[in-house]
């Protein structure tokens, strides 16, 4: 395995996947009403080379991007290791759902390919010919992959520095940055975070997680596939409708990791049927570890009272900070014991930026000590490092950062050496705490989605007065996450309010990856200006939040 | 329990639960998925609640967007194993 003592041994994230061979299970792949397929280590190495092979004959060469924009399946999964192998540079990008505008998706992907020089994009058979249409580079659907067994692949060297894969990181809309991530620092953080994890040759990791996104991608993708350990997964469009699908996985193939943003306890907790966890066991788990979005302790609570009779205690939870930045963990609280609980002072942590420990005030969950070879601080506006307990900017530095923005030199990561994370938070005892963002950012279901480009949206909707909608986030207790509420003036009184909301809802849904839960329109006087005349964001959601809840 | 009873609780349920918005006239052909008011955490949802309210067992291949989109296509499923 991969570990901290070995960690010298490896150059590439290839060579452990074409060193293994083994008839043990690589990938258990599950969809609802299809019979599970399993993939040996065998069976996987050879399809990524037959994979590279027929990417070669298309003409992908070392260091040339491809976009994989498929829909999540085996196929896909190949692709990915398929271009890598041919000495491409492969990066995962969304899936086009059945609620987003075909348009929007492929204007989003044509102004990907203009601005980072993409070689092709693989894609569906059924998505191939609109594509075609859209953009600029090779498109080359399924089918026209010709794979072949035992076709001839010409070996590509792999300079360990050299970037291994690109992360989009999620945006709502538009020109996503591309986290440019080298073999050296994804091996880095594999070996560190293994460590962190106590990983071992008899875990199972099993998710629902989609693979563009860093929780997917690293910890519920490489991590297991390079560690040679079984990875147990389905569709995160199959898990959202039928949550039960991942407890049933767990029971049937003994799994001990999963990684969840914090919604999906809520979401498991409240949408999963008596009925599908009778005689269901998931005491096989070493960690549930909630990352990606806000922990809240109330969502473990939630999640431990739903499922104690099949076997989930206390010691199975667990919470990493992560970014895809860092390549994946930061940081990552001890495995077998529940992470540490602060309860602080309100008006200290407002008015102080201090994190006082009061008896009766906010709970705040620990995101544990850094991972090895990671470092942490807290830094205030001029930058100068703060003590213990006060609230600042988290910085990070470590030997698993991103080489780069990919061809996004006007976005510099690093001042001397650190990144700026842009999270609020504090250290206490040598553990992370994160409180906030310092900018205005909804974090709704793992999904980043900036307030001002819903609006941008919103703002195009007739009947809307042009400039007068603001969006922002409402934590929501009961699906764990925060929802998304948008409130618009109306143009006129005479406006058919029915339709305008409805329209809002599919304007929203259909141009971004997110829905709105709260649509509330309101007249001229309603809306609360700054006095240079812009839309307050903080006081509208305060005012809104009296009004509504 | 009738067809009309059960629509009308499955009809109170969605616009009150799932839209957030009681005042809301939710047609009973109109595509509540596709349509974009819910997203597709209401088909587990909905999955709940028939349990629940109906002590009716819907398996997850059939809670699809495809068969679960309207009012009508979720009430003749309840009905189905109503009666």
């Amino acid at each position: 395995m991969l570990t901290l003592e070995t960690r010298h041994t490896y150059n590439s994230l290839l060579e452990p996947i074409l060193q293994n061979q083994s008839e043990s299970p690589a990938l258990i792949y599950l969809e609802t009403g299809q019979p599970p397929i399993e993939i040996t280590r065998n069976e996987f190495r050879q399809n990524i080379i037959d994979y590279a092979a027929a990417l070669q004959a298309h003409n992908i060469q070392k260091s040339d991007l491809v976009i994989i924009a498929h829909t999540q399946s085996l196929d896909s999964i190949y692709c990915f290791w398929g271009v890598m192998l041919a000495g491409g540079i492969p990066s995962m990008f969304p899936t086009l759902t059945e609620k987003l505008d075909p348009h929007v998706y492929m204007s989003n992907l044509s102004e990907l390919v203009s601005f980072s020089d993409v070689k092709a994009i693989l894609t569906t058979d059924d998505f191939a010919p609109q594509l075609v249409e859209a953009v600029d580079c090779a498109v080359i659907a399924s089918s026209a992959l010709k794979i072949q067994e035992n076709a001839q692949f010409e070996p590509v060297n792999t300079d360990t520095n050299s970037i291994a894969l690109l992360q989009h990181s999620s945006g709502t809309t538009g020109l996503q940055k591309g986290v440019a991530l080298s073999h050296h620092a994804i091996l880095n953080q594999l070996a560190s975070y293994s460590d962190s994890l106590e990983l071992s040759q008899d875990d199972v990791i099993v998710s629902w997680l989609p693979l563009y996104h860093d929780m997917g991608l690293i910890a519920g993708f490489l991590l297991p596939l390079i560690q040679g350990i079984p990875l147990v997964l389905m569709s995160p469009f199959d898990w959202i409708a039928h949550p039960a699908m991942l407890l049933n996985a767990i029971d049937t193939y003994n799994g001990t990791l999963c990684w969840l943003p914090n919604f999906a306890y809520n979401h498991m907790a409240r949408r999963v049927r008596k009925r599908d966890t009778e005689n269901l066991s998931l005491a096989t788990m070493r960690a549930f570890i909630n990352c990606s979005e806000p922990v809240r302790h109330d969502s473990h609570q939630k999640f431990l009272e739903r499922f104690a009779d099949n076997g989930v205690s206390d010691s199975q939870f667990a919470v990493s900070y992560a970014m895809a930045e860092n390549t994946f963990a930061v940081t990552q609280t001890p495995i077998g014991q529940y992470p540490k609980l602060e309860i602080v002072d309100r008006i200290q942590l407002e008015e102080n930026r201090h994190a006082t420990p009061v008896a009766d005030g906010m709970t705040v969950v620990s995101c544990g000590k850094t991972i090895d070879k990671t470092q942490v601080k807290v830094v205030d506006d001029s930058d100068n490092t703060l003590q213990a307990r006060q609230i600042g900017e988290i910085l990070v530095k470590s030997d698993c950062m991103l080489t780069e923005y990919h061809h996004r030199l006007d976005l510099q990561p690093f001042v001397d050496g650190w990144y700026r994370t842009g999270d609020m938070g504090y250290l206490a005892d040598g553990e992370v705490y994160v409180i906030g963002r310092k900018k205005d950012l909804i974090i709704n279901a793992g999904k980043n989605v900036y307030p001002q480009d819903i609006e941008a949206i919103v703002n195009t909707i007739d009947g809307i007065h042009k400039g007068r909608c603001v969006v922002f986030g409402v934590p929501d207790e009961r699906e764990g996450t925060e929802l998304i509420a948008v409130v618009a003036e109306i143009d006129s009184p005479e406006i058919d309010e029915k339709d305008l909301k409805k329209t809002i809802r599919q304007t929203i849904a259909t141009q971004t990856t997110v829905a709105a839960s709260f649509v509330t329109l309101v007249d001229g006087k309603w809306l609360i200006k700054t006095s240079s005349g812009k839309i307050a964001r903080d006081a509208n959601r305060q005012k809104w939040l009296q009004e509504h809840l | 329990m009738d067809e009309s009873t059960v629509r009308e609780r499955i009809r109170s349920y969605i616009v009150r639960e799932l839209i957030h918005d009681s005042g809301y006239d939710l047609m009973d052909d109109e595509g509540i998925i596709t349509g974009s008011l819910m997203d597709s955490f209401a088909l587990a949802e909905l999955g709940v609640f028939v349990e629940e309210e109906f002590d009716v067992y819907i398996p997850d291949p059939d809670l699809t967007v495809e068969k679960m989109d309207t009012l009508d296509l979720i009430v003749a499923r309840v009905m189905r194993d109503l009666q």
